[in-house]
């Protein structure tokens, strides 16, 4: 079964026009967005910046509602669910964020931070949610003292391995991260990458990845889905889209990858964002043109 | 004449709890033409000695010395206020990594670049706008005329990212100095503005000093490497040496950890702990508490030498 599925996602803001009394014109933020997150795999979502990767992950949580579409998590239908139906099944799906400085509560100690969840769900009591919270520390890698400091104590990728024990603690099925190494340090980065591989074996988890940095998904992730504005444009098995990527957007994402080795270099062509746009053909349907790798066709 | 020579560079700051030494006795140098990067992760200094080489700390809290700190011929640390203003914009321009604030939010793109102009040539600001449209359409812009009457906020990060370069060109420097140019772009967008800076670096016979944390705008653009941590220069080499066979250790743990080298999930060479904290930073060699051959000698830090042809580095593994 699946943890996650989107269908037919889509999404439109109304944007003001230029004066007062203008009007509105509307700007599709998403169209017709589908995936799929299996239990027990690692599906990374890549994209520029605004083609619309973050807005897919709040939609799957609810924290953004969607124009059209459904959510099912674990077989359930969520998309109109009451905020109290939502709430049990908002425990089965967490979110680690890029910036965890502001994602976490810098009034609150680490323990308190992390035992949370545990408090909001009304899992055991105070006593078992602090050595639950305690255990969650260490297993990310944190020193169980730990539990008496502040946030603006640690740097950030302990931060960050704070947000992802808060985020594991009530044993979701399903995780998704928004480009929780961006803002880290090169060798800090490699230490939560291994995190996360560590952590989604033991427990089976789910995981939606979204991030820009191609190199982090290549090491990371079983499948990846490329998103443009607003579409998915190519979706397949991470190494058949390194090794044979089919849609024009994917490649020339590919080929702005800088060489890990100067011997690499090369002069670029680049193709203006209209040129993609008239080799792709414009929006059309995701289609199978090999076992597993889906590519928009028009 | 080398147009950037740093002998023994220490910066710090006072701080209520003690000195923060951003800088720990850091020497470099930029021949003519040359490109040349600085490498390190958040904390390393490598922003600093930058701002330190052209004065634009503020001094205090800041409290720069060095052997020497010249820039095209100039002691920086002697200088007076109209050498200092000779040297920057001029002589060294410098691109930072947030266009958006480095630019002034209520003066239109053109303005502000003619402004640069006007600062060190005589003219009139027709002149100077002539101009600024000129280096906008130089920088690839395609519709110089328009980008020279829009705010900053009407910009798209590349788009702005470029008007920077512009106007960092706008008085034929010598040298320009880039501190992480790409970081805040897309990969694309990053592409496109790296295969600029090096096409007008070779076109301009410019000397580039290109500061980053991300070993892949390294491999990209530069043709010698300095690598720092912790305040000190741990390794230098011409960039293909520093790549095929990373001499120091830390160079060593940081290629190996970078993602996506190979194909397949995996799990990644990890260097552990953290980077060493300024205020407090361990005795000896910065990197030894992370050091997988670390040994009792580290304790005392050792020289930075030449351990191979034209190879420099900091370690007492290499002798």
């Amino acid at each position: 079964m699946n943890a996650l599925e989107l269908h037919n996602i889509s999404k439109s803001f109304a944007l003001r026009k230029g004066g007062l009394f203008a009007g509105t014109t509307t700007y599709m933020a998403l169209r017709d967005v589908s995936l799929t997150v299996p239990k027990n795999r690692i599906v990374g979502l890549v994209g520029e910046s605004g083609s619309g990767k973050t807005t897919t992950g709040m939609i799957a949580l609810r924290l953004t509602e969607p124009t059209s579409g459904r959510i099912i998590v674990d077989g359930t239908d969520i998309t109109t669910l009451s905020p109290s139906m939502l709430k049990p099944i908002r425990a089965k799906m967490q979110v680690v964020f890029q910036d965890s400085y502001s994602a976490l509560d810098p009034m609150m100690t680490l323990a308190q931070v992390v035992a949370e969840p545990l408090h909001i769900h009304g899992v055991g009591e105070h006593s078992s949610q602090t050595t639950s919270a305690l255990d969650w520390l260490e297993r990310v890698g944190l020193h169980r003292s730990y539990g008496n400091r502040y946030p603006h104590e640690l740097s950030g990728g302990q931060r960050q391995r704070v947000a992802i024990a808060r985020a594991l603690i009530l044993r979701p099925d399903i995780l998704i991260a928004d480009e929780p190494t961006s803002a880290l340090d090169v060798s800090v980065k490699a230490q939560i990458i291994n995190l996360l591989q560590d952590l989604q074996a033991e427990m089976g988890l789910a995981i939606l990845f979204i991030s820009h940095d191609l190199s982090v998904v290549r090491s990371l992730t079983d499948t990846v889905a490329v998103m443009w504005a607003g579409r998915i444009v190519e979706q397949a098995a991470t190494e058949d889209i390194f090794a044979t990527p089919r849609h024009p957007y994917t490649k020339s994402l590919l080929d702005a990858i800088p060489v890990l080795n100067p011997r690499n270099r090369r002069t670029r062509t680049f193709q203006t964002r209209e040129a993609l746009e008239q080799a792709a053909g414009g929006p059309g349907v995701l289609t199978e043109i090999a076992p597993g790798h889906l590519v928009e066709t028009t | 004449m080398r147009l950037v020579d740093i002998s023994n560079l220490v910066v710090s700051f006072p701080q209520d709890d003690g000195i923060v030494q951003a800088v720990r006795g850091v020497s470099l140098h930029l021949d003519p033409g040359e490109s040349l990067g600085i490498v390190g992760e958040s904390g390393s200094g490598k922003s600093v000695t930058c701002m330190a080489a052209l004065r634009l700390l503020r001094e205090p809290p800041a409290r720069i010395t060095a052997d020497r700190l010249d820039v095209g011929g100039v002691p920086m640390l002697r200088a007076g206020k109209a050498d200092l203003t000779a040297v920057r914009g001029k002589l060294a321009a410098m691109v930072f990594q947030d266009p958006m604030t480095a630019f002034d939010p209520v003066f239109t793109i053109g303005q502000q670049i003619a402004e640069t102009i006007l600062a060190h040539h005589a003219g009139t600001k027709a002149a100077a706008l002539a101009e600024a449209e000129a280096l906008l359409k130089r920088v690839e812009i395609k519709n110089p005329g328009a980008i020279l009457q829009a705010f900053p906020h009407q910009l798209s990060g590349g788009m702005l990212q470029r008007a920077m370069i512009a106007m960092a060109l706008s008085c034929r420097p010598q040298i320009l100095f880039a501190d992480e140019p790409t970081t805040a772009l897309d990969v694309t967008v990053q592409a496109q503005i790296l295969q600029l800076i090096k096409g007008l670096q070779a076109e301009l016979n410019m000397g580039l000093v290109m500061v980053t944390h991300d070993l892949g705008v390294i491999a990209e653009t530069v043709d010698r490497v300095v690598v720092m941590y912790g305040g000190r220069v741990m390794e230098e080499g011409p960039v293909q040496a520093i790549f095929d066979a990373p001499l120091h250790p830390y160079t060593q743990a940081l290629l190996g950890s970078i993602p996506g080298q190979q194909p397949g999930r995996r799990r990644l060479v990890e260097i552990s702990g953290a980077s060493p904290n300024p205020a407090n930073p361990p005795a000896g060699c910065p990197f030894h508490p992370r050091c997988a051959v670390a040994d009792s000698a580290c304790q005392q830090m050792p020289a930075f030498r030449e351990v191979a042809p034209s190879r420099q580095a900091a370690c007492w593994r290499l002798r």
